[in-house]
């Protein structure tokens, strides 16, 4: 009983996805009660997942990033770029994988050690970031279908036994990753602290610069390496790469229960909001309605959602 | 000679932009003393004490430890605790959000090479603590329990226990009585009396001078940023440290005008 109430936020996003798969069931069995639509949700949902991620943690910590669609567009840049130039999609990947971090590096050290709150410096770095996409490529997509045979494309986003999409088994490694850095690794625990209050953890001796510039590195790691695979599973990079991800990242990890002041936080809720916010719109079409409910349902969704955490975190304090 | 001396501050001066905190503070605390720190507010207790335990750095003094040259440089919270020194706030001591056992191991968990923490042990360490040392019994105790849930005493209870756990040589309480109730009151003084009992020492800043009296060898006064005055508890009444005290506040109130 004690156990279930100490993760009734984890049964509430729970019972809320089984309650949605189970209405859309209901409304269109025909593609709900068919292994295809949820193949198809294996390989669009992990991009987004990967990014709640590496945003989660900077939530938990207090911070936020709003330059990651703009960091994927730039390290998506890379990817292509050297990829094309050395025939090599590998070189590419550490090529994003690096640029990814530096643009993470770039963030952590304007919030950190000049000071700029994380929501200021990162719309900054958002602009800059994408006009730098946009200068570099001419303002062109560029186009990748060579690199479809590749080792890095199967590695990344191949289809395990012709239907799995790898992409979906990286989402769930490196979830599984961050949950133990999270919950049973001491930078997990410093995070927690920093992110219920700075000064509380700078007294029990955490080194809170570290700790945050880490975490605006990790977020740039991860845009990279989500940008990465949406360059290898669309076979092409484009300037506005990234754009449609924002509200949706964030949207998916408050309905997963994380706290927008800090100190708490779940990867299995963010992982189940990503989900939730990715079948809704599949759910709406094959149920009959038009796309044009996708945002309303999102939006009654999240709204919903996070009133009832609300409430709930009001009566217990009581 | 200097080993009864658990620690010896020499000539610390500390200053937060154009505000001078510290000026020229010496003090040393001996094994099995409790020594008291009395002053206005804004007198720098506070300052000293984070001093010690290694959350600021002087502008320049220095520090012995057990008869042994700090290097101030890297005197950090960590080396501080290494050293035996443990501290507990009036605030800003407790994650609010996060479950006991990891407030109390906050900072040094109980870990393996890689960095992941024996949660288990943890839980089982902090569950011991909350009912042997803190006598907290009832059915809803638990490691896991948040910091939000506790009340006041509790709070300071939990950071108490955090201090003892660990074993202190010196235990440093900044203003730990402030914010509880009277039975509380009595539970953290009937703590710091029990310390030298075992040949530890404390510092205890404390606005209540009645508290102070109660469970300090020795009072030392500071005003502005320096130590004006200090005297031994069997000479002084607790009469006589209102009238310093307020002797104090009245000096620094006519200085402050000019
Ligand atoms: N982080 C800080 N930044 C600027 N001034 C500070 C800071 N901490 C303390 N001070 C100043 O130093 C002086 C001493 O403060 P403090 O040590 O907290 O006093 P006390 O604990 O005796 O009330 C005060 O004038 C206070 O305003
Ligand atoms: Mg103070």
């Amino acid at each position: 009983m004690k156990t279930l109430y100490r993760y009734r936020f984890q049964c509430g996003i729970l019972s809320l996805l089984v309650g949605l798969l189970g209405l859309f069931i209901h409304l269109s069995p025909q593609t709900f009660l068919h292994s295809r639509i949820y193949i198809a949700f294996m390989s669009t949902i992990p991009f987004a997942a990967l990014l709640a991620l590496g945003l989660t943690l900077l939530i938990v910590a207090g911070e936020l990033d709003l330059s990651f669609p703009a960091i994927m567009a730039v390290s998506g840049f890379c990817f292509s770029s050297i990829s094309q130039a050395t025939a090599s999609p590998v070189l590419g990947l550490f090529g994003a994988l690096a640029t990814g971090s530096l643009a993470g590096l770039c963030n952590g050290l304007i919030v950190v050690k000049i000071g700029v709150p994380a929501i200021i410096a990162t719309i900054g770095t958002q602009f800059f970031w994408r006009g730098t996409a946009t200068l570099l490529a001419d303002g062109l997509a560029v186009n990748l279908t060579e690199l479809r045979e590749t080792a890095l494309h199967h590695i990344l986003v191949g289809r395990l036994f012709d239907c799995l999409p790898m992409q979906s088994l990286w989402c769930l490694v490196i979830a599984l990753f961050f949950w133990m850095i999270l919950n049973r690794h001491i930078w997990g625990d410093d995070i927690r602290f920093i992110g219920d209050d700075i000064t509380t953890a700078t007294m029990m001796g955490v080194k809170t610069d570290n700790v945050r510039i880490g975490l605006f590195i990790t977020m740039g790691l991860m845009s990279a390496l989500a940008s990465v695979m949406v360059c290898l599973e669309m076979a092409s990079w484009w300037p506005t790469q990234g754009e449609g991800y924002l509200l949706i990242v964030f949207a998916a990890i408050f309905l997963g229960g994380t706290s927008v002041f800090g100190g708490q936080g779940t990867i299995f809720g963010t992982i189940t909001g990503s989900i939730i916010i990715g079948i809704l719109e599949a759910g709406i079409i094959s149920g009959g309605l038009s796309g044009y409910w996708t945002r309303l349902a999102h939006g009654l969704v999240i709204v919903v959602s996070v009133s009832v955490y609300a409430v709930a975190l009001k009566t217990r304090r009581t | 000679m200097s080993t009864h001396i658990i620690i010896r501050a020499t000539s610390l001066h500390k200053s937060f932009g154009a505000v001078q905190a510290l000026h020229d503070v010496s003090l040393s605390i001996k094994r099995g003393e409790v020594v008291a720190l009395i002053g206005d507010n804004g007198a720098g207790k506070s300052t000293i004490s984070k001093i010690l335990s290694g959350v600021l750095r002087p502008d320049s003094g220095s520090l012995q430890i057990n008869g042994d040259e700090v290097n101030l440089r890297h005197y950090s919270v960590h080396k501080a605790r290494s050293l035996g020194i443990e501290t507990v706030y009036q605030d800003h001591c407790l994650g609010e959000k996060q479950p006991l056992w990891r407030n109390i191991f906050v900072g040094r968990h109980i870990r393996n090479g890689l960095g992941f923490i024996d949660v288990a042990k943890e839980k089982k360490m902090t569950l011991h603590l909350l009912q042997q040392s803190l006598g907290l019994r009832g059915v809803g105790v638990s490691a896991d329990a948040l910091v939000s849930t506790l009340s006041g005493g509790e709070r300071q209870g939990l950071a108490i226990g955090r201090a003892m756990l660990f074993n202190s040589n010196l235990t440093i309480l900044d203003e730990p009585t402030t914010a509880l109730a009277v039975k509380e009151v009595g539970r953290v003084l009937k703590f710091v009396r029990s310390i030298p009992e075992n040949g530890k020492s404390a510092l205890f800043i404390s606005h209540n001078l009645h508290h102070v009296h109660e469970v300090a060898d020795r009072f030392l006064f500071v005003d502005r940023g320096t130590i004006v005055h200090q005297s031994l508890q069997e000479k002084t009444s607790v009469a006589e440290l209102f009238e310093r005290l307020e002797e104090y506040s009245a000096n620094s109130a006519i200085r402050g005008d000019k």
